[in-house]
């Protein structure tokens, strides 16, 4: 080995400390580059999935460049050429991709920059960038990204000595500004992946099994509209025509002619909870603190339970494959465009450099949804039409029946404060499917048709992320306040009759609410107001105290009932114990049903990119919240999900949806925090809490429905 | 069999097949052979806005619509509402109040909107949201397009809007 060309190389140990994602992907030339025509094209690995992240990394690099937000040109993800950065999800896109960017551009700005002053003789410092113009002391142009585009200047790998600008710098990041994408989405022009129109473009339609556990014994033969044909792989069963209108004719007529053999392999729906409790189990220890601990004075023990919850986005997914030569092209919405491609590879038998998976928008996506398994579909339906791209799309059925689902669970708790009412003991026990299906991460694929194929490619029980990653039916299940005894224990299910996997906020939901539920009534049991309550444990984390007292200020927290029937509930957590933190107070109403009426929202989020982005998500994901707390679960018989229309799974309708005032307060200089998902869990909690206020009940099951409701009260 | 009507404000004719009962719906003729990206599927099931179009000026589901009920009749869509050097004053107040995540709702909410306002220039927030009930909005995006609408009301420019 010759040490002197290793040493040369630069070894792992002295790898400069890179931020996000900057670490696993180097080259500046794989984020960023510049053109001849005054723009900036950034290549991040995280996608568009509606949050409008694409706005906030724009602003990112307009920033540390110093041009015009209006030149950059963010580019959908595509495998091989785009940075790997696993799976848009968790709420961390701006802390991967935009840390990588921020730092990525800055060097990139250095660079240049240097370039510029070398070839001029002006000193480094006193050039400055005007647009991506550089002026010397003087206002001569001495260059710009654009004369110097064609250099090759960002062919090197980050160094990480460069400093991005200080918070207090900035003119751009920090500012609200106006999301690149939704011009197209307002005029109507084609901008989803299901506007996507190739030449020669088929359409398939599949035709689902009637139960979960079922296989196709034969097929009648019969006539099919158009130029239609059906596309059978063992169970997998689907149609292909030329017009969308006969694939659509040709499922139905399908459906109608298939022969199947169905076994009954879902719990009863009336005993979930049951189901849960008897379900073989793989025990682990999320938490344990053994500190001296005062003898209990008063404690509460309950149990909270959710259903399974569907991700009913609005739109059905959608893709489109062309399998031409050995080779397999797809255009997805889905969150990783890498982990889909090692899982279509898997259960297609093909090395993965032969697959290219490319991104486009999709309708909302709140999670791991039908997008990677309506790729299998189309490249399925692909392989059975060389040469042609075929367009795979859901229908309302598949994608509120077939997609993964947020899996039911249930957390016991048991916690106690002493004779000064503080908290003193606290046992958690978690029960449920886990919350991780995603493709590119097992042996086995996960992806919906794969079971259902000759040979059977069976899915593995989805899993749960370990709590330093964020965790899965465990995020958020240590109380973030300050308690001597703790324990906290998950039991992940093996087994999985429905398929579950990741949904905005994951264990948060559960855990969140049931935390803040029992402070609630261990602060009621004490005589303790629920806010004076929570502020007294919470003095190791200021930035929780701080979101509380600004929602406690917003509404007027200790509110005076509005009237019979109205409560206000509060609730604080900071999201995964390492995000973002976020108190809710919710204003409720309890008639014949509950409704929530207003939402007042606190975050801090550290420096928010976007100020305007940041407030949409936290609202959309509070409104998204409330919707889960009071109307949604996932309907089923023994055979299959059965809630496959909007009026069986019905979601929160605009007479409905509550008033929300945001504010935040993080600051500017601390690290950003995403914020698609820590509004979720507090505002289930507080719209428990004004339940309780409301109506002298504590909701122990999702949804809170009078049926719900009732049954608590008989507690 | 031809079917022919006007599509915000053009005559078009399409060929729709035959085979009652299974023939193409408006929407998949206006996403299929018209080309539009506009109306957007859904459901199927007239459940959730996502394929309003204006049919004579009245809002409507064209997901489950057969394309023959369209003969004669004026259709309109989003695309026939504005263009980015022109907008509708709905278009300009939506990107105004950044009103929307995914944008997935936002063609038929934007049809739906432009109903109302010809029918009701001035209307108050419940009349918005009574408008936009049949809706379904899963981003949580709906008060800001309550507001939007408001502001393009405000405008004043909603009842010179076009069928």
């Amino acid at each position: 080995m010759n040490l002197a060309y290793t040493f040369a190389m630069g070894t792992t140990g002295n790898a400069p400390d890179l931020p996000g994602s900057l670490r696993a992907e180097p080259r500046l030339s794989r984020w960023l580059r510049f053109s001849a025509d005054r723009t900036v094209t950034l290549t991040p690995g995280k996608v568009e999935i509606g949050q409008g992240i694409l706005t906030a990394l724009a602003q990112i690099a307009a920033e540390e460049l110093d041009v015009s937000p209006a030149r950059l040109r963010v580019m959908p993800a595509v495998t091989g050429t785009s940075p790997d950065e696993g799976v848009t999800s968790g709420s961390l896109s701006v802390q991967e991709s935009g840390a990588a960017i921020r730092q990525a551009s800055a060097e990139a700005r250095a660079i240049h920059l240097g370039l510029a002053a070398g070839r001029s003789g002006v000193p480094l410092d006193s050039i400055r960038v005007e647009d991506g113009t550089f002026l010397g002391p003087d206002g001569t142009e001495i260059g710009s990204y654009w004369a110097q585009a064609e250099d090759a200047l960002l062919e090197v790998e980050a160094r990480g000595d460069v400093a991005p600008k200080p918070a207090a710098s900035r003119r751009i990041a920090g500012q609200p500004l106006p999301r690149l994408d939704l011009p197209d989405k307002v005029f109507g022009a084609p901008r989803y992946l299901h506007d996507l129109r190739l030449p020669g473009m088929l359409h398939a339609r599949t035709v689902r099994p009637p139960a979960r556990a079922a296989r196709l014994l034969g097929l009648r033969d019969g006539p099919l509209p158009g130029d239609a044909a059906p596309v059978r792989d063992g169970s997998f069963l689907a149609v292909v025509a030329g017009e969308e209108w006969a694939a659509e004719a040709a499922a139905a007529r399908v459906a109608a002619r298939a022969e199947w053999a169905v076994r009954e392999s879902l719990p009863e729906e009336s005993a979930l909870a049951g189901w849960l409790a008897a379900t073989p189990a793989q025990a682990s220890e999320v938490a344990r603190r053994d500190d001296p601990a005062p003898p209990p004075a008063q404690a509460v023990h309950a149990r909270f339970q959710r259903p399974f919850v569907a991700h009913a986005s609005i739109g059905t997914s959608c893709a489109v494959a062309r399998w031409a030569g050995g080779a397999l092209e797809v255009w997805t919405h889905s969150q990783g465009v890498y982990n889909l491609r090692a899982d279509l590879a898997l259960v297609l038998g093909l090395p993965p450099d032969s697959i290219t998976v490319r991104h486009m928008e999709g309708a909302g996506c709140y999670g791991h949804n039908g997008a990677d398994d309506v790729a299998l579909d189309a490249a399925l339906v692909a392989r059975a039409s060389p040469g042609r791209p075929v367009r795979a799309l859901w229908s309302r059925e598949e994608e509120l029946g077939w997609g993964p689902l947020s899996p039911a669970a249930f957390a016991e708790i048991e916690a106690a404060v002493d004779a000064d009412g503080m908290l003193c003991r606290w046992r958690t026990v978690l029960r449920g499917n886990g919350h991780s299906s995603r493709p590119g991460r097992a042996k086995q694929p996960t992806l919906l048709a794969a079971p259902y194929l000759d040979p059977p490619q069976p899915w593995p029980v989805a899993i749960d992320a370990p709590i330093a990653a964020g965790g899965g039916g465990q995020r958020n299940a240590v109380p973030g306040y300050a308690v001597p005894s703790l324990e906290v224990t998950m039991h992940r299910l093996l087994e999985m009759p429905l398929r579950s996997s990741a949904l905005r906020g994951l264990g948060a939901l559960l855990n969140v609410w049931a935390i803040e539920s029992t402070i609630d009534e261990l602060a009621q049991r004490s005589g303790q107001d629920p806010v004076a309550f929570r502020l007294r444990h919470l003095e190791d984390d200021p930035r929780a105290a701080a979101v509380l007292r600004e929602a406690a200020a917003m509404c007027g927290w200790p509110r005076a009932s509005a009237g019979e029937g109205l409560g206000t509930g509060i609730a604080v957590a900071r999201y995964k114990g390492t995000g973002a933190w976020c108190a809710v107070a919710a204003e409720v109403e309890a008639a014949e049903v509950v409704r929530c009426r207003r939402l007042w929202i606190a975050a801090d989020v550290g420096e928010a990119i976007n100020p305007d982005g940041v407030a949409n998500q936290l609202e959309g994901g509070a409104v998204q919240a409330v919707s889960i707390a009071l109307k949604e679960a996932v309907r089923f018989d023994r055979a299959n999900v059965t809630s496959t229309r909007w009026e069986d799974y019905p979601i929160l309708r605009f007479s409905e949806v509550p008033a929300v005032e945001v504010r935040l307060i993080g600051p500017p200089d601390a690290r950003p925090l995403g914020a698609g998902e820590p509004s979720l869990g507090p505002t289930i909690a507080a719209v428990a809490g004004g339940i309780h206020a409301a109506l002298g009940i504590r909701p122990r099951a999702m949804p809170f429905t009078p049926d719900n409701l009732a049954s608590a009260m008989e507690q | 069999m031809h079917v022919a009507f006007t599509l915000n404000g053009a005559a078009v004719e399409v060929e729709a097949p035959e085979d009652s009962g299974m023939g193409m719906t408006l929407l998949q003729t206006l996403r299929g052979p018209l080309g539009l990206s506009g109306p957007r599927f859904g459901c199927g099931q007239e459940a959730c806005g996502s394929c309003m179009v204006t049919l004579d000026g009245e809002a409507r589901p064209s997901c489950a619509m057969p394309v023959e009920a369209a003969a004669g009749r004026a259709v309109g869509t989003v695309e026939g509402l504005g263009t980015p050097e022109a907008p509708h004053p709905l278009q300009a107040a939506f990107l105004a109040e950044q009103a929307g995540q995914c944008g997935w709702c936002l063609s038929g909410i934007l049809v739906s909107a432009a109903a109302l306002l010809r029918r009701n220039p001035d209307p108050d927030e419940a009349a918005v949201r009574a408008a936009l009930e049949p809706h379904l909005c899963r981003c949580g995006a709906q008060n800001r397009i309550i507001r939007a609408v408001l502001r393009a009301a405000r405008l004043g420019s909603g009842a010179e809007v076009a069928a």
